[in-house]
């Protein structure tokens, strides 16, 4: 058989793709679960930075469980869901997606709480899309469910040196104190403004100068993420200063 | 099978040679130079842009480079003589493609980190000219172990560059190097700015039509004739 002739094309380059085939299949089944491993150890990293707690690839499991008290499924109206996925598990894109098709009354929403030095704090996580693919992120909020705490983002393939930056604690640093409710307590989120007003405004903080877009998905990653926390919290924070008024009143 | 491809570009005699003969080390050392891919061969300019903002992602990208360019070499050249001629280009496509895969799938599971900051452009090497370029030039006319060093040593060539780029880019454009502070605090109060424009991809072809100028003016083989 010559080596040019149809027959021995066909043969050559369907061995190839099989040979080619298997092997990448058994590395992807081999590696995949360290792969997983890895993907779920740098969510914790993540949630845990975002109140301040440093971890590494080693110990962030441990931390995971010894600080995040409590995992909450929310609904859209702001209930508590219980039984289905676990919060840990639930794949904000998948949930976010849903609007597309119609569903987004069944989107379900992921929060965590925090116990550190007797303070507790609810971690939101958000995700949008910066210019060149997903970013995404967790939110820190005090108890008071209004003042960011801490933030920590990631991205896809934002270009390095300009909307990379927002994964680095430079930028992420901007947003602590910063308030996501106006005096009112109405929902204003806190947003990404370009030039030097940030430092003051208590809903603004510096975009990266030359990463305009990545800065916009930013702002509208929080805003569209956390709106929908917003009645949860509400609720929670209708339900505990009642509980106050009437220890309160039982005080007196 | 004796149908040996008759226009062999740079065939290397196949009489018994040591490992590291003159001419398989030229095969290493070349590349750095006399004929590297980017600064004489002009090939692999893009990826050459993208990555190299910062050094830490620089280095990782060569080594990643360096090892694509080395297997997929040596794999073309123990099936060189049963690779049908028309669908040459598909099969050597097909095996940097596998290689570049397993390269991102093992940097993945086991350096999850430098993985994320290169994100595509692990997968990008697909399209590296650099790789390509050698598989059709050099791996298709010529012995295992050749087409092994040759691979190395682009890819080596290749990196060389990248790391000289990034290190102008990363220290002019963030004040850094890896990562650590080099140009001190000091120096931003009293009114130094990192330059944007450097971090910019245009700037790292001007960079690299510098390292070109440079190299050029300095390398007399690669002055041509007038």
């Amino acid at each position: 058989m010559h080596k040019d002739s149809n027959k021995a094309t066909f043969l050559f380059s369907s061995v190839m793709v099989i040979v080619i085939a298997i092997m990448l299949s058994v590395a992807a089944i081999v590696l995949g679960p360290y792969q997983a491993r890895n993907t779920r150890i740098e969510k914790m990293e993540n949630i845990l930075s975002s109140v301040g707690i440093n971890s590494t690839s080693d110990d962030a499991e441990k931390s995971f469980s010894k600080f995040i008290t409590g995992q909450i499924v929310l609904n859209t109206k702001g209930e508590p869901v219980t039984g289905g996925t676990a919060a840990f598990d639930i794949d904000l894109k998948k949930e976010l997606d849903k609007a597309k098709t119609g569903n987004q009354d069944k989107e379900l929403f992921p929060l965590f709480v925090c116990e550190k030095e007797n303070k507790t704090f609810y971690i939101i996580p958000v995700r949008g899309k910066g210019l060149w693919g997903p970013i995404w992120g967790f939110i820190a909020l005090e108890e008071d469910m209004n003042t960011v705490n801490g933030v920590s983002f990631g991205h896809k393939s934002e270009t390095p040196g300009l909307g990379a930056e927002i994964e680095t604690g430079r930028f992420q640093e901007k947003f602590k104190g910063k308030k996501i409710l106006d005096n009112e307590g109405n929902f204003v989120s806190v947003k990404v403004i370009k030039g030097s007003t940030g430092s003051t405004n208590p809903h603004g903080v510096d975009a990266v100068s030359g990463a305009t877009i990545t800065s916009d998905g930013v702002s509208e990653m929080l805003q569209r993420t956390l709106s929908n926390y917003i009645p949860y919290f509400k609720r929670i924070n209708t339900r505990t200063s009642e509980y106050r008024t009437k220890y309160q009143n039982n005080e007196q | 099978m004796s149908n040996e491809i008759s226009t062999a570009p740079e065939k290397v005699k196949s009489i018994k040679e040591p490992l590291f003969s003159p001419k398989n080390k030229r095969l290493l050392y070349d590349p750095l130079n006399n004929s590297n891919p980017i600064t004489v061969q002009v090939l692999g300019i893009c990826s050459a842009l993208a990555v190299t903002v910062k050094m830490q992602p620089s280095i990782v990208m060569a080594l990643a480079v360096v090892v694509v360019t080395a297997f997929s070499s040596l794999i073309i050249s123990i099936i060189r003589n049963i690779i049908p001629n028309r669908i040459r280009i598909i099969v050597q496509l097909a095996v940097v493609a596998a290689m570049v895969i397993l390269v991102d799938q093992f940097l993945k599971a086991f350096v999850y980190d430098v993985s994320k900051q290169l994100s595509v452009f692990v997968g990008l090497i697909i399209t590296n000219c650099i790789v390509m370029g050698r598989l059709e030039a050099f791996a298709m006319a010529n012995k295992p172990w050749p087409s092994f060093i040759d691979g190395i040593g682009n890819g080596l060539g290749y990196g060389v560059i990248l790391v000289i780029v990034s290190i102008i880019r990363e220290l002019l454009g963030s004040g850094e190097l890896m990562g650590f502070r080099i140009i001190p605090e000091i120096a931003y109060e009293m009114g130094y700015f990192d330059n944007g424009l450097v971090i910019m991809p245009p700037m790292a072809l001007i960079v690299v039509g510098i390292i070109i100028w440079v190299q050029r003016s300095r390398n007399k083989k690669l002055i041509e004739a007038k």
